[in-house]
This record gives C-alpha cells, sequence and structure tokens, in this order.
C-alpha cells in the first residue's frame, strides 16, 4: 500500500521545474535583442552610415571638380580613390564610438544594470557579449559603409590620377581594414562606457583618446613625436587602412596589432571594474 | 530561503549593514522593517549580489546567489528604483532577461497578464507612471518563478487597487510554498501581509520575531488604573496570568491580563475607590516606534515648525 502512495505523491511535493539556465549564447541572444529594441540604436548606426558614405562621396565630387576646373587644392594632391571614399570614416567612428560607450554606460545611467546584472550575476558574460555583439554590427556596418563609399566614389574619379579598382593592389585591404577599424572603435567605445559607467565621460575619453592627444603629440619635441605617434590609437588605426604608408607610419598588419593592444587594454580595464565594484 | 550571516557593509567611514544575522524562510511572508536609512535596500542588493559584503554572507537556498545556474529561478528581486532603461518597451525588457535563461516567450506574456500590463506592454517604459513601473518590476521578479521572491518597497507608488493586488499576489506566493521578503517602512502595511518581522536600525538586527510576539513585548494590552489603595488593589487582582506593575507611592497600576471591566468590577466588589481606569492598546505602529526610536536616522522636529514662525 505504502509503496503504491509514494510515487503517487511525488509529483505534488516535487512540482516539475522548467530547467533553465544562463550560458554565453543565451547571454549573446539578450544583448542582440537589447541592441536593436532602442530606437537610438537605428538612429546612430544610420547616421554612421550616412557619415561614411556622404562624406567619402563629397570628397570624391570636390576632387572631381578640382580636376575639372584645373586648380587644385594642395590638401588633394596625392589623393586616391580611396582615401577620398574614406574620408567619412573620421566622422563615422565618432558615430560608432559614441553608440558603443551608449551600449554600456547607458545601463549605468538608467538602472537597468542592476536588472542586467541581477539575471546574470557572474557579470563578465555580459560585457563580453555586448562588446561581441556591438564589435560586430559596427564592423559590419563600417565594411557595408566602406565599400558603398568606394564603389560610387571610383565611379565619381574614374578617369582622373586618383581612379583605381577594387582588384587594384591595397584597395580591398584598405577597405576591409577601415571595416575592422571601425569594428574596434566600437568595441572600444563599450570598454570605455563600462569602465567609466558615465555616458559623458566616455565620449570624452574616446574623443581625447582617437581625436584630440593627436593634436597634442604635436607639442612634444619632434624626436619624441616620431618615436610616440605611430603608437597612438588613431595613427595605428590609420595605418590599417591607409592605402600608402609614409616612413613613419606602421605597415597595416603593426598598426592593427596595435590597435589590438588598445582594444585589449580598454576591455582589461572594464572588466576590472565590473568584476570587482558594486554597482 | 534567505540566509544571512554576520553581514556587513561598509562604505567609507560609514557603517550601512552591521552584522546583520538572520534567515528567512519558506513559506510565509516576512516582513523586512525598519526606518529610512536602515540599510534594508543594501542588504536586498547583497542577497543578490549587486553589492559585495564588506564580510559575512549571504546565500539564497544554500548557494551564493552568483554560483546559481538559473538566478532568476532562486530569486526574483525587486529593486528599489527603476532598473529598466526608458526607452525599451515593457515587452522587450522582460524578453531580454527571458533570453538570458531561456525563458520560452510564453511565460513573458504571462507575467505581462500577471501584473496586468497588458495594454502598455509594447509602450515605451519610460512613459509609465510610478504605479506602472513597481509593476513592471514585479512582472520582472515573477518572471523566472522563483522559489524566493524579494521585493524592496513593493506598494511605494501603487494606488489603492494595487496595493490590494500586491498584498494577494504576497500571500498567494506564500501559500505556495514560496519564500516571500518584502521591506517596507511602514509598519501598518506590513501589519497586514507579513507573518514573521525582521527589524532592522543602522544596519543592526532589532528583532527577528513575530507580528503578535512585537506587540505583546512592546506592552500588549495593557490597563492603566489609578486608585486610593494600590496596594490592596494590588493584592485584589492578583491571580494567574495577570501582571500588576507600578512605583511605590504612586496612586497609579499598569494591569496586564485583565480587561478594564473586570478591574472595574472587581475594584466594586471590594469597595475600592478608582479615579481612572483606562484601556490602553498598543498599536503595531507604536511598538516599531519604540523598537526604532533610538535608530532612527533622520529625526524631524515637530517644534521646529512654531519656532520658524516666531520672530527671534
Amino acid at each position: 500500500m505504502s509503496t503504491l502512495t509514494a510515487p503517487a505523491e511525488e509529483p505534488r511535493t516535487a512540482p516539475a521545474r522548467p530547467a533553465y539556465r544562463v550560458t554565453g549564447r543565451r547571454v549573446l541572444s539578450s544583448e542582440w535583442a537589447k541592441l536593436w529594441s532602442l530606437r537610438s540604436t537605428w538612429i546612430t548606426l544610420g547616421l554612421g552610415l550616412l557619415f561614411l558614405v556622404a562624406f567619402g562621396l563629397i570628397s570624391a565630387s570636390r576632387y572631381k571638380s578640382g580636376i575639372d576646373s584645373g586648380h587644385m587644392d594642395r590638401d588633394f594632391a596625392d589623393s586616391t580613390a580611396v582615401s577620398l571614399s574614406l574620408f567619412g570614416a573620421n566622422f563615422a567612428q565618432l558615430a560608432l564610438g559614441v553608440l558603443g560607450v551608449l551600449v554600456t554606460a547607458g545601463e549605468y545611467s538608467t538602472g537597468m544594470i542592476r536588472s542586467t546584472l541581477a539575471a546574470v550575476p557572474r557579470r563578465l558574460p555580459v560585457l563580453w557579449s555586448k562588446a561581441a555583439v556591438f564589435g560586430l554590427v559596427a564592423l559590419v556596418v563600417g565594411t557595408l559603409g566602406g565599400f558603398v563609399a568606394f564603389l560610387i566614389g571610383s565611379g565619381i574619379v574614374s578617369g582622373t590620377p586618383a581612379a583605381m579598382s577594387l582588384s587594384d593592389a591595397g584597395v580591398l585591404r584598405s577597405l576591409l581594414g577601415a571595416g575592422l577599424y571601425l569594428g574596434l572603435v566600437g568595441v572600444i567605445g563599450t570598454a570605455l562606457g563600462a569602465l567609466l559607467r558615465s555616458v559623458a565621460g566616455g565620449i570624452s575619453v574616446l574623443v581625447a583618446a582617437l581625436m584630440l592627444i593627436p593634436g597634442l603629440i604635436s607639442l612634444l619635441p619632434s624626436s619624441w613625436q616620431d618615436d610616440i605617434s605611430p603608437y597612438l590609437p588613431s595613427n595605428a588605426g590609420e595605418s590599417m587602412f591607409a592605402l600608402t604608408h609614409d616612413s613613419t607610419a606602421l605597415s597595416p598588419g603593426a598598426g592593427l596589432l596595435v590597435f589590438l593592444c588598445w582594444t585589449a587594454l580598454a576591455l582589461g580595464g572594464a572588466a576590472y571594474r565590473l568584476a570587482r565594484s558594486d554597482v | 530561503m534567505i540566509d544571512a550571516r554576520q553581514l556587513t557593509k561598509e562604505y567609507g567611514e560609514k557603517t550601512a549593514v552591521d552584522g546583520l544575522e538572520f534567515v528567512v524562510r519558506p513559506g510565509t511572508v516576512t516582513g523586512f522593517l525598519g526606518p529610512n536609512g536602515a540599510g534594508k535596500s543594501t542588504t536586498m542588493r547583497m542577497v543578490v549580489g549587486l553589492d559585495a559584503p564588506t564580510s559575512g554572507s549571504v546565500t539564497v537556498n544554500g548557494h551564493r546567489y552568483a554560483r546559481h545556474q538559473a538566478p532568476l529561478q532562486e530569486v526574483g528581486a525587486l529593486l528599489e528604483a527603476k532598473s529598466i532603461h526608458p526607452g525599451r518597451s515593457a515587452y522587450n525588457h522582460l524578453r531580454a532577461l527571458a533570453l538570458t535563461h531561456g525563458i520560452p516567450g510564453r511565460r513573458v506574456d504571462e507575467v505581462i497578464d500577471l501584473a496586468g500590463l497588458g495594454s502598455v506592454a509594447k509602450k515605451r517604459a519610460g512613459a509609465f507612471s510610478l504605479g506602472m513601473g513597481q509593476r513592471l518590476g514585479i512582472a520582472a521578479a515573477l518572471l523566472g518563478d522563483p522559489q524566493t521572491v524579494m521585493l524592496d518597497e513593493p506598494v511605494n507608488g501603487l494606488d489603492p487597487e494595487g496595493v490590494l493586488w500586491i498584498r494577494n499576489l504576497l500571500k498567494g506566493l506564500a501559500d505556495d510554498g514560496r519564500t516571500v521578503f518584502v521591506s517596507s517602512h511602514l509598519m501598518s502595511e506590513m501589519a497586514l501581509v507579513a507573518d514573521h518581522l525582521i527589524v532592522v536600525g543602522r544596519g543592526r538586527l532589532l528583532a527577528d520575531t513575530t507580528v503578535a510576539d512585537l506587540i505583546r513585548e512592546a506592552g500588549g494590552d495593557t490597563v492603566k488604573v489609578a486608585t486610593q489603595d494600590p496596594a490592596r488593589l494590588r493584592d485584589v487582582l492578583a491571580g494567574p496570568g495577570v501582571d500588576v506593575t507600578g512605583r511605590i507611592g504612586s496612586e497609579e497600576l499598569q494591569v496586564t491580563g485583565l480587561t478594564a471591566r473586570e478591574i472595574g468590577l472587581k475594584a466594586a466588589e471590594h469597595s475600592i475607590a478608582l479615579f481612572e481606569l483606562s484601556a490602553r492598546t498598543v498599536s503595531l505602529e507604536e511598538a516599531f516606534m519604540d523598537l526604532t526610536r533610538d535608530a532612527v536616522e533622520y529625526h524631524g522636529s515637530t517644534t521646529g515648525i512654531d519656532t520658524l514662525g516666531r520672530p527671534a
């Protein structure tokens, strides 16, 4: 009798509970869903793409009209179809970097981070997932924008000294390098946002690192400049996608390596703070 | 089940939580009570690992929160302040949390209905009223169908209907055999839902008791008697379960264990003159105030208004 009742009671005392579990892939899919469920993502990515394509086309048109009218701006003298169409990369990196900062620091400013970390209390998977998801998106947007800008831009400047096609040496490498650079800028943005936990702070440091410091370096004695300057994030990054390299600049491979180091440094700092301090 | 052992949190010089030691058990609603700044929110943040204890530990169902494979299934927490991105809809907020655990979409719909958010689920959460925000927070807390539900000031900002909803929800969860841990600085609210009380002040444990015991300890139901002959009245009233106290030389006695009516009849029977006979019921609110008087962080002054109005 007792042997019969025991199994019958079992489902009541231990109701079947679904076996949920946090996994790396699930955190990734959560961050993917989070990214696309905000309007600011669509707007900022659209802006980044617009900057990249529009400024590329504007600079190509300026070059073309300079050639046609016969007096060439000195800045444009040794331009190529690649350098002209990637002119917008400087502006696109701002949009993508800022969105990267928003992806992480935005959670702190809104309080969302408490929900996020209560769901994933091991914390670090959140940072890796955010960096991976947004880095990939920025890479795709940057590569797409670079190719579109080049394909249209090279059409505009065809028949001029700057004319180039995709099959020319280094062109493909430059365009892919630009996409990779913008992807990594996105990762650096997410890392700075997580490190500083402030949207304003993250954007300030990002702008300083990518745009202001290269200018300040020119205040140093010139012998130092040559030693330091190529290793700065912006200059190392530019080496990744520049078609021609002067004697002081790094090679594309070395530029990528240095820029990866900067990215790893920012991510490492962000991981340290995320794991160690209260939210 | 939540188990805190010598739980301590210091912020620089200030000790927010000071050696708290308590157990929250399943099957009942446990109220977590204390004045503002008593360390309730800090304690709850440590339970879910948002803050790390300076020393001591707190575990949930036997393990630290972060060590669970499915944390949302162990503890569902509503913390103070909004923990949402205002640009995201309620539905997308819950879905993003659900995705981390592999919680199916139908559970998201379930908790939206449960919290009464059906009509606003697709709207930006930033446009929600305080009460709607609380409901969304509670929906998120229930998402993983957790064993332990921990809510920080859940009735804040809710309308009367919402307050009633919370009360019934909490009781229902406890009846399911879940651990329910609810903080409040309002004793009156706690008295209606909680069976067990953990009272804190300035980060220290002041009481770990039941609602009934708390009232009894705070003086229970006493009757104040003033009489011409206190010594004789004492003898007349003495009996099992009756406790009479009073200062020597005073006409006043405090009696517990007898009603005012019984005292009056006995006094008349023995021809003892009474000057005063009044029952004094200690409310939970008073019991709580007594307990936390020394532990209130921010004292208001009721005389301050007078002095302000008067030219110095």
